[in-house]
């Protein structure tokens, strides 16, 4: 008996409608973030991510009310990442429904905000997104840093002691993401989520690179991952969420049934 | 059938909605307000105490609003209350949280922190030097609740059946607090408690999906006796 590790799909939404796609053989509109994220409470995710991609102003407020509807209907947790930069788009997401919110670059321009959202919402709730590359050369240490922009922009800051100090601002929660294996489909960066997970004390959500089944169990047993996110093994219906279970309860990791 | 009214506490610490559009979802002849006016809470058939964040702002915020006398009145009045998260720990006597604070003293018990326990210490070691990680801290995610007792909040759900949680610290009761469901991580603690007309939980019903889901329909039909 023990606390289960989760496994997170991912939403990228743009202006109230999901991209990249989602392929269930038998949903009625795929690009209906409503319909998926039902859809994947159905199949047994633990929580669903929602990333708003969405650049102009109108379009987020779509995105908010996308959020009331999910939250309507889907009763398990939902975090809400993407142009998260001042308290009042925290409240706003936290009163549509979301339970956590996921901030990524305002975190680096300012952690001081990371500090003051804690304070104010509570850890629980708020989740800093690292998107971390290798910047070390072959046969050096491993060394991650972060970078921000969609991964083009170096910012100089260690990832390792990045994620310290979010946690010590007061960051409930770590969504880690491999620049370098987002994409790929070749698996998480192991090394990066290890070294991230058992330098802090809070948990963190292992993303970017997945393929295949053994992708997320080796997320849990060899990066030392509370949570695996994924997106287009899930979309494309390569693999249900109940087969992941499956797959991770057969090599011995406790989940959800 | 008539309908009923239930009132959810609102003291201005987080997302009620989800509370509200889950009671909701299971009760169609319920009227679910989220309310911070008195006479509302008082002239409800049942009502929701929720919590979420720091305690000691959550008291602060409690007690400004005179809800700490209202809690009681409901606790008293024989109506059927749920308290959830930190409106569990706020029954407590007292919280290790933020230096340590009172809190209501509904039910006997005290809230403590995971990593102030040598148990969990030890054991998060021993999951380090198996797994590379450490017990995280909050305790976030699934687990499963081993049910204490029966209970009408327990009508159809089996006992093991996990629920959601993210918190902390956690309750340890006293002599006089019923346990209703304990759960362990790291240590084995209490995680759901039952007292009277009173069921507390420190997981999320309104997170946890179809068990959730009919631990609040059990509670949208409780009479309020065990």
């Amino acid at each position: 008996m023990a606390l289960a590790k989760r496994i997170i799909p991912c939403l990228d939404v743009d202006k109230g409608r999901v991209v990249k796609g989602v392929q269930f053989v038998d949903i009625r509109d795929a690009g209906d973030p409503v319909e998926v994220a039902r859809r994947y409470n159905e199949a047994g995710a633990d929580e669903i991510t929602f990333l708003d991609i969405t650049a102009s102003h109108e379009g987020r407020d779509t995105t908010v009310h996308t959020v009331e509807k999910i939250a309507a209907e889907v009763f398990i947790p939902l975090t809400v990442g993407g142009g998260i930069r001042e308290l009042k788009d925290i409240r706003t997401m936290l009163n549509a429904g979301a339970d956590k919110v996921s901030i990524n670059s305002a975190a680096v321009s300012n952690p001081e905000f990371v500090r003051a959202a804690s304070e104010r919402f509570g850890a629980q709730c708020i989740v800093v997104a690292i998107d971390a590359r290798r910047v070390s050369a072959e046969g050096e240490a491993p060394r991650w840093e972060i970078f921000t922009h969609g991964g083009r922009k170096p910012t100089g800051i260690d990832a390792v002691e990045w994620a310290r100090k979010m946690a010590d601002y007061g960051a409930g929660e770590i969504l880690l993401t491999s620049m370098d294996a987002d994409g790929t489909k070749n698996g998480f960066d192991l090394p990066l989520t290890r070294a991230v997970s058992s330098a802090v004390s809070i948990p963190v959500i292992a993303s970017g690179g997945v393929g295949n089944l053994d992708h997320l169990a080796d997320g849990v047993t060899e990066g030392g991952a509370d949570a695996v996110l994924a997106a287009s093994i899930f979309h494309f219906g390569e693999y249900s969420v109940a087969e992941a279970k499956a797959h991770m309860r057969g090599r011995g990791i406790e989940v959800r049934d | 059938m008539s309908r009923q009214q239930l009132a959810i506490i609102d003291y201005g610490m987080g997302n009620l909605h989800s509370v509200s559009s889950a009671v909701q979802h299971v009760s169609a002849d319920t009227d679910v307000v989220i309310t911070r006016d008195h006479e509302v809470v008082k002239n409800a058939d049942r009502v929701i105490f929720p919590g979420v964040g720091a305690i000691r702002d959550c008291m602060a915020e409690i007690r400004k609003l005179g809800f700490d006398m209202l809690v009681q009145e409901q606790v008293q009045s024989g109506k059927p209350v749920l308290a959830i998260c930190v409106g569990m720990q706020a029954l407590m006597h007292r919280s290790e949280e933020n230096g340590g604070v009172d809190c209501l003293g509904v039910i006997d018990g005290e809230v403590r922190f995971f990593s102030a326990s040598e148990t969990f210490q030890t054991a998060s070691d021993a999951a380090l030097s198996e797994t590379g990680a450490r017990l995280k801290v909050p305790h976030m995610g699934w687990n499963q609740v081993a049910q204490s007792i029966t209970h009408p909040l327990w009508h159809n759900i089996e006992s093991n059946t996990r629920f959601y949680f993210v918190h902390s610290y956690y309750v340890a009761l006293g002599e006089r607090g019923q346990e209703a469901g304990r759960s362990h991580y790291g240590l084995d603690f209490s995680t759901a408690a039952a007292q009277n007309n009173v069921f507390a939980t420190q997981f999320h019903p309104e997170k946890s999906h179809a068990a959730g889901l009919q631990l609040l329909r059990n509670f949208v039909s409780w009479d309020g006796a065990q």
